[in-house]
């Protein structure tokens, strides 16, 4: 006999971003195998049989890469577990009985569109402004010419990882971008091939980044606690250090 | 109608070298006046919206997703293929080439393939220099590992999320040429048609999925870089949204889709464990590199796996193929590990799974090497454990975590337990050798075509073709087309053929949205899935496709009678997107299923097991089936099949063989 979990859902509901956004209450019935977003199926398959409209959230790829999937549960982006995504959340982290409540991401950056899905194209307008290295196709070098010491390589890496969710953001008191933007500018900032232009592109990228109304960093570090990916708070560090070198230099 | 693949003439090694010699170019002053559509945002999509657009088109970038970085692309995990030869193993162009041909079980073209390996070195230079941050040796180089079927090391990869970075740093070129203003993007549209106008692609029909307003965008040339198909299957590896539909409303309009039943069925994938699950996750490939594939030699043990004793494990994989062993191509290790768990020797709670395990490796290859490093004289296995975990963990970590978070098992200490599971379309749009469709104007790149990889396609060999496609072939195969197309002026929407397909569009819509049954799309989407893998999967025969055939017609006649799509076609509907989408995939699974009736013979993925050699292996007929199969649409659930001979004038054609 299948284990079976039975929940009580708590989860806001808005039809548009006009109207104003209320929580409605569902219990659902769950594997503890199931993914959080696999509860939210069994949710909406019990919703389209009532004929009551499904709740709208994004998600995607379902393997915590995409970085679509967006749920702040129980007061947390993506949930209790740490360096975890929302769809990769399984229900066994939840016991029999249990209320979860289930928000979107809060921010004034990120509009709700329907539900718990939420408008987050002010993070690509910060990379146009800036989040790139600036090489036409066919002008490489051959990759071997340029030696990259495996330790600035990982580094690099590992602020490359950012999804691009907006963990960060929601989990932040002043809704600050300062994570998502300091790990792309300490990627390039590592590399030697992204150093010809590291200045031109912090300033750019944070000019962007309030234009957008990202908050400044409230220093509680509650991006890097709650980020899927583990982006360490440094990367924040980096960031301000990149900005202020660059404003030094009349950038 | 005749299918010209227009493979350039003369030597192999130089037919892509003159073709670009040879090429007509458009002058930059009448390139700003040529539109180009980029329909999809993953590799191929990305990389030729920005490429395009750095040599001055201008583009509108379309995708269905909120934001182009998250295309399907970035879930890959392994690597990337490139004939570099930086590990000084007897890697060369023609190696890449030929072992491309032979993974594909001889179903491809010399000449696209060629090519393919030959701009493979480029992908990697060009991706360094946009800060993609690959993995490195001490010394500040590149790092290699293997894939299956092959004997060197040409995998360049990023830990577990190579498709990620690459797909990044695709992403980043295209956000620089839209912060430029030389792309434009539509995010969460959806295109629901190709626009014609006198025979030629000029537009498309696509859906603001926000507000659910249709819309109209010229275009002097459409370029489909929009994925493969598996999701056709319910349970697959791709995405929720991966779908059909894009290329699928291009075939009905009279592009072909060729090779259709060719699927990769990939070996290492988290097991099915219950009716909730919704997709299946990959364990990479490149995993293989390390863990050793087995299942007990006694039927039905039940034992734990760690209690099993080495004399009482069956590596058949090494068994087998002891001249690939665990790395064979993925066609082949995925039937191996069906013939295993049907036999019965299946191990997890469902039976229907094997083990991979990494204890031998990263005791005996990691941990003592750590040893030796760090000078521990006789480690006894524990440490050797502890040692070797550190260094899997920086190979692998991601995926080791990913196996934790959906299984409940630590795989560091106990074996994986892996099945195959839907992964790639080989099949796609019938597309020549400069990635055009039959319909003048309409391309496509990546795993929306089938050109590169034959019945079977090698691991890391995607992302290399979706950026080979879109950074370095459609630049000048699509110069070509539009230089003849100089004299044309953008043309504005009101034009009839624009009228005509909006309305059609908006007639299916209505439709669906006017059926009011009582199931959900879901439901259906499931089913069709079901009869996909059991009918036209792993293992197809003739009485078992043609039932399919009939049960999938009537499971299209039951959804456009009573499937329920909740809300209005008004505003975001995810259910009336997701609908459309279904309806399509429910039409492909029937011409998958022909194609996988009319293919007498066995090859790559495709294994028909009416055609087998003795020892269970595919057993191919190249004097009847040496051809592509592309099937022209006529009506609904009707095709007309156009064949496209295979010449095969460099590679000797044989029997495949990993013995």
């Amino acid at each position: 006999m299948e284990k079976v979990l039975n929940i009580n859902l708590k989860v806001w509901r808005q039809a548009n971003p006009e109207v104003a956004g209320r929580f409605e209450e569902y219990k659902v019935e769950t594997s503890p195998d199931s993914s959080f977003l696999e509860m939210f199926d069994v949710l909406n398959e019990q919703l389209i049989n009532s004929g009551q409209e499904p709740v709208a959230f994004d998600h995607d790829c379902r393997e915590g890469i995409c970085g679509m999937c967006s749920m702040v549960i129980n007061g947390r982006p993506h949930g209790p577990k740490k360096a975890v995504t929302t769809c990769q959340l399984h229900m066994r982290s939840f016991n029999d009985g249990d209320t979860v409540v289930v928000e979107p991401w809060r921010a004034d950056a990120f509009p709700v569109i329907k539900d718990l899905t939420v408008n987050r194209s002010s993070f690509d307008k910060i990379i146009a402004s800036g989040g790139y290295i600036s090489v036409n196709t066919g002008n490489a070098v051959d990759a071997n010419s340029m030696l990259i010491p495996k330790d600035d390589a990982d580094t690099a890496f590992e602020a490359a990882t950012c999804i691009g969710c907006g963990a960060c953001v929601s989990a932040c008191k002043n809704a600050s971008a300062m994570l998502f933007v300091g790990a792309k500018v300490t990627q390039l900032a590592t590399l030697p091939q992204g150093k010809a232009e590291r200045e031109k592109r912090v300033v750019a990228m944070v000019n962007a980044m309030d234009a957008e109304g990202f908050g400044a960093c409230s220093n509680t570090g509650a991006c890097a606690a709650e980020c899927p990916k583990g982006i360490p708070l440094s990367v924040i560090a980096t960031l301000n250090k990149e900005y202020t070198k660059a404003k030094m230099k009349g950038f | 109608m005749s299918l010209d693949s227009k493979i350039p003439k003369g030597d192999l090694a130089n037919k892509w070298t003159e073709y670009k010699s040879s090429v007509p170019l458009v002058n930059p002053a009448n390139k700003r006046n040529m539109e180009v559509i980029v329909v999809g945002t993953g590799l191929a999509g990305a990389s030729a919206a920005s490429t395009l657009a750095e040599l001055g088109y201008k583009v509108k970038a379309f995708c269905f997703q909120d934001s182009p970085r998250r295309a399907h692309s970035i879930a890959a995990q392994g690597g990337i293929n490139a004939a570099k030869n930086y590990q000084n193993d007897g890697d060369s162009t023609y190696r890449l080439f030929y072992d491309t041909i032979k993974g594909g079980d001889y179903r491809s073209r010399e000449g696209n393939v060629h090519r393919l390996a030959e701009v493979s070195t480029n992908i990697i230079d060009q991706c360094v220099a946009q800060g993609v941050p690959f993995a490195r040796e001490y010394g500040g180089t590149l790092s290699n590992r293997s894939f299956g079927g092959v004997q060197v090391q040409r995998t360049f990869y990023a830990a577990g999320q190579t498709g990620q970075q690459l797909l990044l740093g695709a992403y980043s070129a295209l956000e620089r040429q839209i912060g430029l203003g030389n792309v434009e993007m539509f995010a969460r549209h959806e295109m629901l048609d190709v626009v014609k106008i006198d025979g030629v692609a000029r537009g498309i029909i696509a859906k603001n999925l926000i507000t659910g307003e249709l819309e109209r965008h010229f275009g002097h040339a459409v370029v489909l870089c929009t994925g493969g198909y598996g999701n056709v299957f319910y349970l697959s590896t791709n995405a929720m949204g991966s779908n059909v539909t894009a290329a699928w409303k291009a075939h009905k309009q009279g592009a072909m889709m060729a090779n259709p039943c060719f699927t990769q069925i990939h070996p290492t994938c988290i097991p099915v464990s219950g009716a909730h699950q919704s997709k299946l996750t990959l364990m990479s490939e490149s995993l293989r590199n390390d863990g050793r594939i087995w299942v007990p030699k006694k039927e039905g043990d039940d034992r734990n796996p760690n209690d099993i004793p080495e004399d009482e494990r069956d590596y058949y994989l090494e068994r087998r193929y002891p001249a690939f062993g665990n790395l064979v191509p993925r066609d082949v290790a995925s039937r191996a590990a069906k013939e295993r768990c049907d036999a019965g020797f299946g191990v997890g709670p469902s039976k229907m799974a094997v083990y991979l395990d990494f204890k031998y490796n990263l005791m005996n290859k990691y941990g003592k090497a750590e040893a030796t490093k760090k000078g521990i004289a006789n480690p006894d296995e524990d440490t050797l454990i502890a040692l070797g975990k550190d260094v899997i963990k920086e190979k692998y970590g991601n995926l080791f975590d990913m196996y934790k978070q959906i299984t409940d098992e630590n795989p560091y200490e106990t074996p994986m337990r892996i099945y195959p599971a839907v992964h790639y379309t080989m099949g796609g749009l019938w597309v020549d050798y400069e990635l055009q469709t039959n319909v003048p104007g309409l391309y496509a790149l990546g795993e929306a075509n089938f050109s590169d990889h034959g019945a079977n396609r090698l691991g890391a060999s995607a992302l290399m073709q979706g950026l080979a496609d879109g950074y370095f072939v459609i630049p000048y195969t699509l110069g070509s087309y539009l230089s003849k197309d100089i004299r044309t002026a953008s043309m504005p929407t009101d034009h009839e053929s624009f009228d005509k397909a909006e309305k059609e569009v908006a007639a299916r819509i209505e439709k669906l949205m006017s059926i009011k049954g009582t199931k959900s799309v879901e439901s259906f989407h499931r089913r069709l899935g079901l009869i996909m893998w059991n009918k036209c999967g792993m293992a197809r025969n003739a009485p078992d496709l043609k039932d399919a055939i009939a049960e999938i017609k009537a499971l299209r006649a039951e959804f456009w009678s009573d499937v329920r799509i909740p809300g209005t076609d008004k505003g975001y509907n995810p259910e009336l997107d997701k609908a459309g989408r279904v309806a399509d995939f429910l039409e492909l699974g029937e011409l998958m299923c022909v194609d996988a009736l009319s293919r007498e013979e066995s090859c790559g993925g495709h294994f028909r097991e009416e055609f087998q050699t003795p020892e269970g292996e595919a057993k191919r007929d190249d004097d009847n089936y040496m051809y592509v199969a592309s099937w022209e649409s006529k009506a609904e659930g009707e095709w007309e099949l156009h064949k496209e001979n295979l010449e095969y004038e460099n590679v000797k054609i044989a029997q495949r063989s990993y013995k």
